[in-house]
């Protein structure tokens, strides 16, 4: 209870040094913010793109519709598949005449074959897994051929993969010079009241004593500046959708209280470190 | 009470050979008064912070009130300081905050029962004389009222001994004189005193012990003189 009061007591008998740590962590927060923001919506696109993977078996002439839903049934029991649709000659001649509007007087009759279309589930996308399912399903004699555009989608696993590795290094990167921001700042309030921590060590305050107010006014500054980088970066991001006609998503509430969780966590580190250092220097 | 054995003191920087204390011995007895003193560096500061174990000995043996520098564990230094009361020549005062909330402070960081500081505090500030100034800021009281504000904080929690440290320094000779006349009646209390000073002319005007310090070493110690004085008579 003293330990809150104090730590609140500090912002109050320094207000101005106050705000410039606050703002310290903020910027360097929204500089973690903006990054996250891009991988995010990063992550976001290549989900989308992911979506679209597909395995189409095409069935040679003469299957009967019967034996394609059999086979559909059966393929839909596979533990990766998401569902699967039966596309006759029929529903694929329309769809050829939708997709590709100028030739639509070109096919005519049943030129094209029939297929099963196979959705996968999220996280069987790979370009692995998709060949496993491919393997299987060529194992029905009356499948023809089976497309599932190998190329791109080794493609999209690469993309993916180097942009989660950098991300992962850049946001280490980020969230390093962060925290030392951040624990310099600290330090800098704990120089401030040197001489307090000095007297109170002279009257037998415990080192838990004194350390137990700097590490809640870490937290409170970290839950400030995480929640002022917030709301810097949501008006980051609104500045882009309305200059470059961006459509990008936003945190989502979990991820913005994990910010701002990371945010106290930091200012808690930071603080830590710097009162640590600074009793055992004295 | 007080028991320093053979103790030399080497500052990790210092250069070699050069030692802050060097073999120094004495006793200090329950409720006795002490002047330490001796030309700047001689060791008297290096000293004090020994007894608050601010420092620990290169060698030799430090006991203060049943604790040993030479055993000492770090979370019981806070235990034994409790029980000191340290004063400086700069007061050490937190500048922010009046008399009372100086005295206060080092009541509410030991963790003492909120509902005694008030009382305490009062008493403390009159057994120095500035009942009347309690709520006034340090930068509004003169160099020897900032002193008895030091002194309430170092008395407030009934010390066994006072450490001082040239706690007249920087005071005109009216406010010495002030100054330590208050230490005299901490020690008629009971409390023992030990006071760093440059002041001769305040250790001549008593007869209380002596202890005078040069290059480390203890050049001359009353109680040693009294000893000898005993044994010729």
């Amino acid at each position: 209870m003293l330990a809150l009061r104090t730590a609140l007591a500090a912002f109050r008998r320094s207000p101005l040094l106050s705000l410039l740590s606050v703002t310290t962590i903020a910027f360097s927060l929204f500089a973690f913010g903006l990054f996250g923001l891009v991988a995010l919506n990063i992550k976001n696109a290549l989900q989308r793109v992911e979506e679209r993977v597909e395995v189409r078996a095409f069935v040679a002439e003469g299957t009967t519709i019967e034996q394609l839903i059999a086979a559909s049934d059966q393929v839909s029991k596979y533990p990766e598949v998401l569902r699967v649709d039966v596309v006759t000659q029929e529903q694929a001649l329309e769809r050829a005449r939708k997709e590709l509007g100028e030739f639509k007087d070109v096919f005519e009759g049943q030129i094209l074959p029939a297929s099963m279309d196979i959705k996968l589930k999220p996280g069987f996308r790979d370009p692995v897994t998709v060949r496993k399912v491919v393997d299987r399903v060529r194992e029905f004699d009356f499948v023809d051929d089976v497309r599932f555009g190998e190329e791109w989608i080794s493609q999209l696993y690469k993309l993916r993969n180097i942009a989660g590795v950098a991300g992962i290094a850049l946001g280490l990167a980020f969230a390093g010079v962060a925290v030392i921001i951040i624990g310099a700042t600290i330090r800098m309030a704990v120089l401030a009241r040197s001489r307090e921590i000095s007297i109170m060590r002279l009257v037998g305050a415990t080192d838990g004593f004194i350390r137990r107010p700097f590490l809640i006014e870490g937290s409170i500054k970290g839950v400030l500046g995480g929640g002022l980088a917030l709301v810097l970066t949501y008006l980051a991001m609104r500045l882009l959708e309305q200059y470059l006609h961006f459509q990008t998503v936003f945190f989502d509430r979990r991820l913005a209280t994990v910010g701002i969780l990371f945010g106290a966590l930091i200012g808690l580190l930071g603080s830590a470190v710097s009162i640590g250092r600074h009793l055992r220097q004295v | 009470m007080i028991r320093f054995d053979t103790v030399t003191k080497v500052y990790p920087r210092a250069a070699p050979g050069a030692a802050a204390l060097h073999n120094v011995s004495f006793r200090i007895a329950k409720g006795e008064f002490v002047f330490l003193t001796g030309p700047s560096g001689a060791g008297k500061s290096t000293i004090l912070k020994l007894l608050y174990m601010d420092e620990r000995p290169t060698s030799g043996d430090v006991r203060i009130s049943g604790y040993n520098s030479f055993d000492i564990k770090r979370r019981d230094i806070p235990k034994l300081r409790r029980r000191l009361g340290i004063v400086f020549q700069d007061f050490r005062l937190l500048e922010d905050r009046s008399a009372e909330q100086n005295v206060a402070f080092a009541l509410e960081v030991i963790g003492t029962p909120p509902a005694s500081i008030p009382g305490k505090v009062s008493r403390a500030l009159t057994q120095v004389g500035l009942a009347s100034k309690s709520t006034a800021l340090p930068r509004e009281l003169s160099g020897g009222e900032q002193q008895r504000v030091a002194f309430a904080r170092a008395l407030v929690n009934d010390p066994f001994v006072l450490i001082a440290d040239e706690p007249t320094g920087n005071l005109d000779d009216r406010a010495t004189r002030g100054i330590f006349q208050l230490l005299r009646e901490i020690n008629a209390s009971g409390t023992a005193v030990i006071m760093a000073t440059h002041n001769l002319e305040l250790v001549r005007s008593t007869d209380f012990r002596t202890i005078e310090l040069n290059h480390g070493s203890i050049v001359f110690d009353s109680a040693e003189l009294r000893k000898v004085e005993v044994e010729i008579d």
